[in-house]
């Protein structure tokens, strides 16, 4: 049975505190990391282990790395704590538990390209998580662990913890560096905008998201091989209709009806499932037909769908997929920055032909429509925001289509309401 | 007359040192503009923007992209509703409809006593407690009609208290 690292202490009320933190082994693989080993054998560690970027992409973290050129001058690694994918929990709860786990990654990954100087882009919202932040920075820093010269290396690095505003656009990496930079956060062109090269200030950044960081700890911690044992771990946030929601642990490729019905706790007694997304509101739904998917980033894509933020927002039979759709469809319209036409205008489009359907105006045509909406969408947009709005949709289109029919033809919902 | 005090200003003048370009302390003294006037009037802008040796108007198109920046009067508790998907499949709307009769207030609104203003918010990541709220800094889940009324009861107890 695999054992859980990123999560293994967060129900310990004191690991937030650098002493049981480091009681518990904390801290140790940053010392040895940056008295014994090169940057290079860092960036080695996290290859072999096979490291891929947990904020949604999934590009493997040490290529990510090598990107950032050795000689510049001035390099910045900024975090991506800015957690804002509809379903996702895992870096709050990362953040508000195990404080340190992040912060000794920060250090492994700025050792690892040279960086010294750090910035946490925090979202606005996560109060609880800011608070335990900024104390475990202080704890750090009082440590010598943030600083100059750390663990007598000769190595220096400093943190600053910057908080977010309240949109969910920051959360794409050059959107979050125009954010960073006091301005409105939407996405910068790439090329030449790649962050590695062109990041922060126009200087190389290495950006990761804050999962992907608390697996570098446990990389380095424990050794690669090891590490890939476990399974690779992948954090999942599971929620919705199931009787068990919450966060899981559980090796990559680990069969979607396993981590919803043996994990999760399956549907609510009496009830069927129905469908769900398996990596956030940005990855196209499944049905019944793809439970048995390894949920690992080649699986899921083969079936149009991917593993995104590991999260998993479940179905039963009693949820509207009509409605769900098109409240996912208003929520990248609302958070849309109107910087490109396809997502700007397409999001409002679609939004119009789901009220009407909803409000019972809904006519026949109106499935073309947004079909040919989703398709005008697809690969026309400036970011992955407005990209992720078509597969779910289209996916809705051909496994409910009977369901948008019925709304149509009777007025109304024809899904059985909860007793 | 300034609306900012001394020490905002100091404050402010504090963040930007931490960054090596001033510019990027815009959104965190936003928030110190905020916390000390209440909201993000033209005038408060004004100064920010002064601080800052920038437009105003570049300023106030920053403030107005980001949900958290208020440019009109907030009530004294901020309650961000979760409307997004795990919460509305668990009947985060019909809580919502509950809320808002209860405060007599439709979302985006402030009640009459200036006590709390409703805002439909997006997913606040925590839909393992789905339906949940945030109110001011606190995340409350699990919620219920009952459970509404226990909060808000609570919140009116304690700036019962303080007057």
């Amino acid at each position: 049975m695999p054992e859980k690292l990123l999560t293994r202490y967060i129900h310990e009320p004191d690991q937030a505190e650098i002493t049981a933190y480091m009681r518990r082994g904390g801290y140790e693989a940053a010392r040895r990391a940056l008295r014994e080993l090169t940057p290079e054998q860092v960036i080695e560690m996290v290859d072999h282990a096979g490291l891929r970027g947990r904020g949604g992409a999934g590009f493997p973290t040490g290529r990510k790395w090598r990107f950032v050129p050795k000689d510049a001058p001035v390099k910045y690694l900024v975090v991506n704590a800015d957690e804002g994918e509809p379903g996702t929990f895992k870096d709050r709860t990362l953040l508000e538990r195990d404080p340190h786990q992040l912060i000794e990654g920060i250090i492994l990954a700025s050792y690892a390209v040279r960086a010294h100087r750090a910035f946490i882009y925090l979202r606005g919202e996560f109060h609880r998580a800011r608070r335990q932040l900024q104390r475990a920075l202080a704890e750090a820093t009082e440590r010598g662990f943030v600083g100059k010269d750390i663990f007598g290396s000769g190595f220096s690095l400093d943190i600053v913890l910057h908080t977010g505003a309240g949109a969910y656009i920051a959360g794409e990496e050059t959107a979050l560096l125009e954010s960073l930079e006091g301005k409105r956060a939407m996405p910068r062109l790439k090329p030449p905008y790649f962050p590695a090269v062109m990041g922060l200030y126009s200087q190389p950044t290495a950006l990761n998201n804050v999962e992907t960081l608390c697996h570098v700890t446990q990389i380095v911690r424990h050794g690669p091989e090891w590490y890939r044992q476990q399974g690779p771990p992948v954090l999942f946030s599971v929620s919705g209709h199931v009787a068990r929601p919450g966060l899981y642990e559980l090796p990559l490729g680990i069969p979607l009806r396993e981590l919803i019905f043996d994990h999760a706790g399956g549907v609510r007694e009496g009830r069927r499932f129905k469908a769900c997304f398996p990596g956030g509101s940005s990855s196209a739904i499944l049905v019944e037909e793809h439970l048995d998917v390894p949920m690992d980033y080649e699986s899921l894509a083969k079936v149009g769908s991917m593993l995104g933020s590991g999260a998993v927002i479940v179905m039963d039979e009693t949820a509207c997929v009509v409605k769900v759709v098109a409240r996912a469809v208003k929520f990248y319209r609302d958070e849309s920055c109107g910087k490109c036409t396809p997502c700007r205008e397409g999001t409002v489009w679609l939004s119009q032909i789901f009220e009407r359907i909803l409000q019972g105006r809904g006519r026949m045509e109106d499935l073309d429509l947004l079909e040919g909406i989703a398709r005008n969408m697809t690969g026309t947009c400036f970011c992955p925001l407005g990209e992720s709005v078509p597969p779910s949709l289209r996916n809705s289109l051909v496994y409910f289509r009977d369901e948008y029919e019925a709304h149509i033809r009777t007025g109304r919902c024809n899904v059985l309401q909860p007793a | 007359m300034g609306r900012l005090s001394e020490r905002a200003k100091e404050e402010i003048l504090r963040l930007q040192g931490l960054y090596p370009q001033a510019r990027s302390a815009l959104l965190p003294a936003l928030f110190v503009a905020q916390g000390e006037a209440g909201f993000l009037s033209q005038e408060v802008l004004e100064e920010v923007a002064g601080l800052f040796q920038l437009p105003v108007n570049e300023v106030a198109s920053v403030a107005s992209f980001y949900t958290l920046f208020h440019r009109k009067p907030v009530g004294r508790h901020v309650i961000h509703f979760c409307t997004n998907l795990s919460c509305m499949l668990n009947g985060a709307e019909e809580i919502l409809d509950h809320l808002c009769r209860r405060l007599g207030v439709r979302p985006g609104e402030t009640t009459g006593d200036g006590l709390f203003t409703v805002k439909e918010a997006e997913c606040l990541a925590a839909c393992d407690i789905a339906p949940m709220m945030l109110v001011d800094e606190e995340i409350y889940g699990h919620l219920t009609p009952q459970r509404v009324d226990e909060i808000l009861e609570r919140y009116r107890e304690e700036g019962a208290s303080l007057e």
